[in-house]
Formats: structure tokens, C-alpha cells, sequence
């Protein structure tokens, strides 16, 4: 039987991230998995609320991992910057005795550590669902040259991610491969993107972009496949060498489901060319 | 000079400061340390040597963007990102003024944000960031870029329980 799981959405799944949102969810439905999302929800504060004060951040953090405790779901987190915002105050909670009870009376649930904080490549990426996900390739990805960039938050710190190789992970790598694409081997796949240096200062975010992007365009790649809002972003924006993807877009585009065309056209760098 | 510096930045973080021995592998990791004044091995040792005033007036602890590089390379297993952000609220709080003000008007704007709507409306706060920034004509074209794409809605959404979130904020002070 399928499981459904809890579903908290982030503020760029009704902005910056839509394609990114609209491409998980009709994948998701595909394979049969169930999301509810949250019955309520705030901002995980971003990079913001903790570059102000530590404490804002736990806050709203705990305010969401609460609302997923009462569901008693596990919690999936298609945006980066939320998973790792959430999978750190998870982390306090687990080993902060007096941090989890004062979370625990404000915000009135019980904390059982059974509730886990999965990324979307956490719940995709799994061993069990790789036949399910051969099985609805419909046009394998045969030709296309892929370079998979997975960014920071997703990744580290290990201990609170759970990823074991933080300097060359391959759960994204592996699913492109299975998708039929041709997955090269590059050197700047946990490179950090600028983040919010976007909006701060264009010109640190557009040397850290380039960097990415050369390495990408040495390796011959046709396009590179992202799962954070916020590189596709800076990446997208900032150069007009190499069309970025989200990789649900791709799971989509071999599934030929959703509507692919529409979510293209949210892209700075036109990938219908590709396809 | 400040003998709890140490001590007050390991509480706050939850890092074993005192075990930085300068390998350097996190400066050698760093994307931003091009911007900093003070690589993040030296920022170890200057809370080890109690440097407060040095390092709250720093720009080295508003270039960080907590990208975790350094934390998961240090053999000794200390995070930075914590470490920075410990930094930059006790900036805040003792009323320094900070080396990268474009940094803090963009994160006010964007809890200020949180605050009034539970979420990010990115139209008011990116107008709010511009204000405060006195910065009008740098990347402008971002925000209308991304609204031409359909990507920057006209209408707020809210969280339901604006109460239970104006407590958090109280709460942490802000």
C-alpha cells in the first residue's frame, strides 16, 4: 500500500520555485505517493531568521515541526533551505533536552523523534522505488549529457543530513541514469551558489555562478539538474551558457507527464530545446 | 579584549571552539573568503584570544552564507555557520554597527516579512529591502525579471495562526 506522507510547501512553491513544486507533485501522484500538506505552516525564517538571531529561527522552525508531529507523518520538504532549516531544529530537539520541552509547551504536541524531515531527493532517491520509477519512463533521456548539482543545504552537515559522502554524493546522479540520461562526473557538485549573496551582492553571486557553470560546460554537459529553488535561481539568472533543470522537470519529461512546455517557460535559459 | 567571548560563542553555538589547532582546511574550503577581512581560521583564534570588538565590527561575519563547506571538512567537527551567527546577534544586540548593512536591511526586511504575514510576500519585502538598502538601481532587475516570468505573485498569503507567530518573534525579540 502506498504511504502518505506530510507535505510542507515553502514560500517559493507559490513563487520563484512553481515549476519546481508543479513538476514534484504530478511525479509524486505518478509513483501513487500520497501528501497532505500541513494544516498550517509558516516560513522556516530562510537564511534571514538566523543571521538575526538564533533563537527566531528555532522558533518558527519548531512552530512547523510541530504541526508535523500532530500529523504523526513523516515530513517531506521539496525546497533546500527548508529541509535544512527544519533538519537542524529536529536536530536540536533530538539532543537539547531543554530546548525540546520549552517547544514542546509553546507550541503544545509531543516531541517522539518519530516524525523525520526528508528532502524531496530523500523521498525520490530511495533503493525501494527504483522500479517503479523505470517502469513510468515512457522517453528514456537517451543523449542527453546531464551534470547533477545538489548545492549545500541538502547535503551538509552530514551528521544532521544524514548524506555519508558530502564531498561526492550520487543519489541524483543515480536517478538521471536510471531516467536513460548520460550522467558525466564534474568537480563542483556541492559547490555553494552565492545563496542569498544573490540578492546582496551580484557581483560575488556571478563569479560563484561562472565557476559552476564552466566546469559544467568543460564537461560537455547540455544541461545541469538541480533540487534547490535557490541555485536555479542564481544559476539561471546570472548566466545564459547552460539551461538548468529542476529534477522532477526531468522525471517529468521521461514519465511525459504535466505540463512540461508551461514549467519551461518559467526557466531564464530555454530548456525545450534539449527535449 | 573579553575573557567570556569564548565560553558565551561556544554556549550559543553548540561548538567545540576550544579545539580549533589552525589546520586551515576550512579557509582553504571557503567560497566567500575572498570577502572576508578575516579568514575563518583566524576567527577561531581570535574568539580562543577573546578579540570581541575586532570581530563584531568585522565583514567576515556577514559575508558567511552558512553553505556548511568548512563544518563538514573540520577534522574536529566544529560548524562555523553557528559560530557566525552567535557573532552576528551579539553585533546586533551590543548595538555595533555592522560592516555589511546591505546584509542586515535584507534580512530585517525579509522576517519583517514572517512577521507580518507568517510567510514571505516577495513583492513588499524586496520593495522594504530597497528602502532600507537606500540601494534603488543595483539588481533591480532580478525581482523584475523573475515577476515577468510569473515567478513574484501580487497577493500575500498568510499563516493561519498569526497569534502563535507574533509570540515567536516576541519571544526571540525581534
Amino acid at each position: 500500500m502506498a504511504t502518505t506522507y506530510s507535505y510542507y510547501p515553502g514560500c517559493t512553491s507559490h513563487s520563484t520555485a512553481i515549476e519546481y513544486i508543479e513538476a514534484s507533485l504530478a511525479v509524486i501522484d505518478a509513483l501513487g505517493i500520497g501528501l497532505n500538506e500541513l494544516p498550517d505552516w509558516c516560513c522556516c525564517g530562510a537564511a534571514s531568521a538566523h543571521n538575526l538571531s538564533t533563537s527566531l529561527a528555532l522558533g518558527l522552525s519548531a512552530f512547523n515541526l510541530a504541526e508535523a508531529h500532530k500529523t504523526g507523518r513523516d515530513l517531506v520538504i521539496p525546497c533546500a533551505g527548508c529541509y535544512g532549516n527544519l533538519a537542524q531544529a529536529d536536530h536540536v530537539m533530538r539532543h537539547d533536552e531543554k530546548e525540546r520541552q520549552r517547544f514542546e509547551k509553546q507550541f503544545d504536541f509531543n516531541y517522539d523523534g518519530q516524525v523525520k524531515m526528508l528532502s524531496l531527493v530523500d523521498l525520490l532517491a530511495r533503493e525501494e522505488l527504483r522500479p517503479a520509477i523505470k517502469d513510468l519512463v515512457k522517453k528514456p533521456l537517451k543523449g542527453l549529457k546531464v551534470v547533477c548539482y545538489y548545492g549545500c543545504a541538502i547535503v551538509r552537515p552530514g551528521a544532521i543530513t544524514g548524506v555519508d559522502d558530502t564531498e561526492n554524493p550520487r543519489r541524483i546522479d543515480k536517478m538521471m541514469a536510471d531516467l536513460g540520461a548520460e550522467v558525466i562526473d564534474w568537480s563542483c557538485k556541492v559547490d555553494c551558489c552565492g545563496a542569498d549573496l544573490g540578492l546582496t551582492d551580484a557581483e560575488k553571486t556571478a563569479e560563484l555562478v561562472n565557476k559552476i557553470v564552466d566546469y559544467a560546460v568543460a564537461a560537455e554537459a547540455d544541461c545541469l539538474v538541480t533540487s534547490c529553488a535557490l541555485c536555479e535561481a542564481n544559476i539561471d539568472i546570472r548566466q545564459q551558457r547552460l539551461p538548468i533543470l529542476y529534477f522532477t522537470e526531468m522525471m517529468a519529461e521521461a514519465f511525459q507527464i504535466g505540463d512540461r512546455q508551461r514549467w519551461w517557460k518559467k526557466h531564464f535559459n530555454d530548456p525545450s530545446k534539449l527535449f | 579584549m573579553s575573557e567570556n567571548l569564548l565560553q558565551k560563542v561556544m554556549a550559543e553555538s553548540d561548538q567545540p571552539i576550544n579545539l580549533c589547532y589552525q589546520c586551515k582546511k576550512c579557509s582553504v574550503g571557503c567560497p566567500m573568503i575572498d570577502e572576508f577581512d578575516f579568514p575563518p581560521n583566524m576567527v577561531m583564534r581570535m574568539i580562543q584570544l577573546g578579540m570581541k570588538d575586532e570581530l563584531l565590527k568585522s565583514k567576515a561575519i556577514w559575508m558567511c552564507v552558512s553553505c556548511e563547506t568548512c563544518g563538514s571538512r573540520c577534522p574536529n567537527e566544529i560548524r562555523i555557520a553557528p559560530i557566525m551567527d552567535s557573532l552576528r546577534a551579539q553585533c546586533l544586540n551590543e548595538g555595533v554597527t555592522p560592516a555589511d548593512p546591505v546584509t542586515v536591511a535584507l534580512h530585517s526586511s525579509f522576517i519583517n516579512s514572517i512577521k507580518t504575514f507568517g510567510r514571505i510576500h516577495e513583492a513588499t519585502m524586496l520593495m522594504a529591502y530597497k528602502w532600507k538598502s537606500k540601494n534603488f538601481t543595483s539588481d533591480l532587475d532580478v525581482g523584475l525579471k523573475l515577476f515577468l516570468k510569473g515567478k513574484i505573485p501580487l497577493l500575500p498569503k498568510k499563516s493561519k495562526n498569526m497569534a502563535k507567530i507574533k509570540e515567536i518573534f516576541k519571544e526571540a525579540g525581534k
